[in-house]
């Protein structure tokens, strides 16, 4: 993915301040593609029944949330040095609230591969993984075209991802439902069901995630804040 | 580029190089990126009920055009700031508003500058009363050198302020608890003021300008000579004087700009290029010259 941050983020009268700033930026894509690759992982452990996967996947989360550290140090540190403003200082506010956002989704990761563990040892694949394998395709596109838009400063395509959460949102009413037919058919199915249940509301959640990262790309890219506005509203301002 | 090998390419012609060089400020306005269009300011120039209306001032040094028709008002007991990179036309813009330019001969301006809907530059406008309703700090503290009582007195005395010289100590009183100096000042008021510190000074400075109880207080570059604590104390003293004063400060600090202002205008090369609340302006500013500056990068 090509990052567009230098261009913008550069050229600043002191070189050092232009370093700071697009490693701040580099460091936070790193930690994006590494929550990306922990939520691929976890899903494929969940599917393949893949214990040794899923114990990968709880153990690296512990680099993901060392990331997480020193991203806000390097943040707090800008702030105290250089005293941003304007889009630089809108780059480290964003980077510091997206940072949470990302370590949030590592933990999910991390819960996905705790139930992925439980279910391979119980062996047999309970019904809903297609469920599963739907909405975790869908999260993943958006957390990667969330990441995307922050390194191209794509405005319109962070308004897209956050189009896709009210689909993603749909998409986990109706797997929910598919899930307690299942449980209603057949009492057994319960205990398993439910651990899908929980997967599904993972994803849902990393869906959220992505969406506010999309929304902090563009408070970032136009220094308008789109939180808690529906989407129309925040079309408008992206494009006034 | 190797720095030597250029010195001995260019050491026939050194004219020519000057020439060459660019200018970094001029680049930035010429970028295709950042137009600014002459007498067009974006954000919010105008507000209601202002103390100042300045409608297309422009200010010629000679043939030299240093300020190109700018419109602004100016907000009653509010701090605003004029911030931009030197030779901007900040400090002649802040010279007009209380007709400090007079005393520099080749220097005209044009436009209306309106004090309370009253235009000072008006042919009957007495100048000396202008000046005492709007005070000014300079850049260096500048006491004169007797005592601080009498630097502080000194005005009120030649405007007839004071009968009695109890009323006289009243004000000198006043006016250094207001500038923050009282504590310091109280036990050595017949000191000679020029003993103090360049801090203690910039406060005598203040004190001096608001012992005439003006409505206006110009500040050019007031902590530009202070370390900071001084300047933390001066940018106090601004913050408790806009409750009842209207005040104008120039400064090449964009931080303190931040700090003190209630709202903020970027001047380049003589325009007027933006103008709105502070927190606007730092966060996200609407011309690219204007983030360029507060940003620390041209072009």
């Amino acid at each position: 993915m090509k990052n567009d941050n230098d261009g913008v983020y550069g050229d600043h009268i002191s070189h050092e301040y232009n370093d700071d700033l697009a490693a701040l930026s580099a460091d936070f894509l790193k930690m994006g593609y590494m929550v990306e690759e922990q939520l691929t992982n976890a899903v494929t452990a969940l599917i393949e029944s893949d214990g040794q996967l899923a114990d990968e996947v709880r153990t690296r989360d512990k680099t993901v949330d060392k990331l997480e550290l020193e991203l806000d140090e390097e943040a707090t540190r800008i702030i105290a040095r250089r005293q941003p403003a304007a889009k630089d200082l809108r780059l480290v506010i964003a980077v510091i609230k997206m940072v949470a956002d990302l370590e949030r989704v590592g933990d999910e990761a991390k819960k996905i591969a705790k139930f992925a563990m439980t279910l391979s040892e119980e062996g047999q694949a309970p019904s809903g993984y297609v469920e599963v394998r739907h909405i975790s395709s869908h999260v993943l596109v958006m957390l990667h075209d969330a990441l995307d838009a922050f390194a191209r400063l794509d405005s319109e395509q962070a308004l897209r991802v956050m189009k896709e959460d009210k689909i993603v949102d749909e998409e986990y009413k109706a797997a929910t439902r598919t899930l307690l037919t299942f449980m209603m058919e057949d009492a057994r199915n319960i205990s398993r069901c439910m651990s899908v249940m929980w997967v599904l509301r993972a994803l849902e959640r990393v869906g959220d995630h992505a969406c506010n990262v999309a929304e902090h790309v563009i408070f970032m890219v136009e220094g308008e804040d789109v939180r808690h506005t529906s989407v129309e509203k925040a079309e408008k301002l992206v494009a006034s | 580029m190797n720095a030597n090998e250029n010195i001995v390419s260019e050491a026939g012609r050194p004219e020519e190089k000057v020439m060459a060089m660019k200018d970094p400020i001029e680049d930035a306005a010429n970028a295709q990126s950042a137009p600014i269009q002459e007498g067009k300011t974006v954000g919010k120039p105008y507000v209601d009920d202002p103390k100042y209306k300045l409608r297309n001032v422009e200010v010629f040094y000679g043939e030299d055009r240093a300020i190109k028709d700018v419109s602004l008002d100016i907000a009653r007991n509010q701090v605003i700031s004029f911030i931009g990179p030197s030779g901007c036309g900040k400090s002649t813009f802040l010279r007009c508003l209380n007709r400090m330019n007079d005393s520099i001969d080749i220097c005209r301006v044009k436009g209306d500058i309106l004090l309370d809907d009253e235009n000072i530059y008006h042919s009957k406008k007495d100048v000396v009363e202008l000046r005492a309703r709007v005070g000014m700090v300079f850049q260096k503290p500048n006491p004169f050198p007797k005592s601080i009582y009498d630097n502080v007195a000194y005005g009120p005395r030649i405007h007839g302020l004071a009968n009695r010289k109890s009323d006289l100590d009243d004000i000198v009183e006043e006016s250094l608890r207001k500038a923050g100096l009282w504590n310091e000042a109280k036990d050595r008021l017949h000191s000679i003021a020029t003993g103090m510190s360049g801090g203690q000074q910039q406060r005598l400075c203040i004190a001096r300008a608001i012992a005439v109880s003006p409505e206006v207080v110009l500040m050019d570059e007031p902590c530009s000579a202070l370390d900071p604590i001084a300047t933390a104390r001066i940018e106090e003293l601004i913050s408790e004087l806009s409750e009842s004063y209207t005040i104008i400060i120039v400064t090449h600090s964009m931080q303190q700009a931040a700090r003190v202002s209630n709202r903020t205008a970027y001047f380049h090369m003589g325009h007027l290029v933006e103008v709105n609340e502070t927190n606007k302006v730092f966060t996200a500013p609407e011309h690219k010259l204007t983030e360029s500056y507060i940003t620390g990068r041209f072009g």
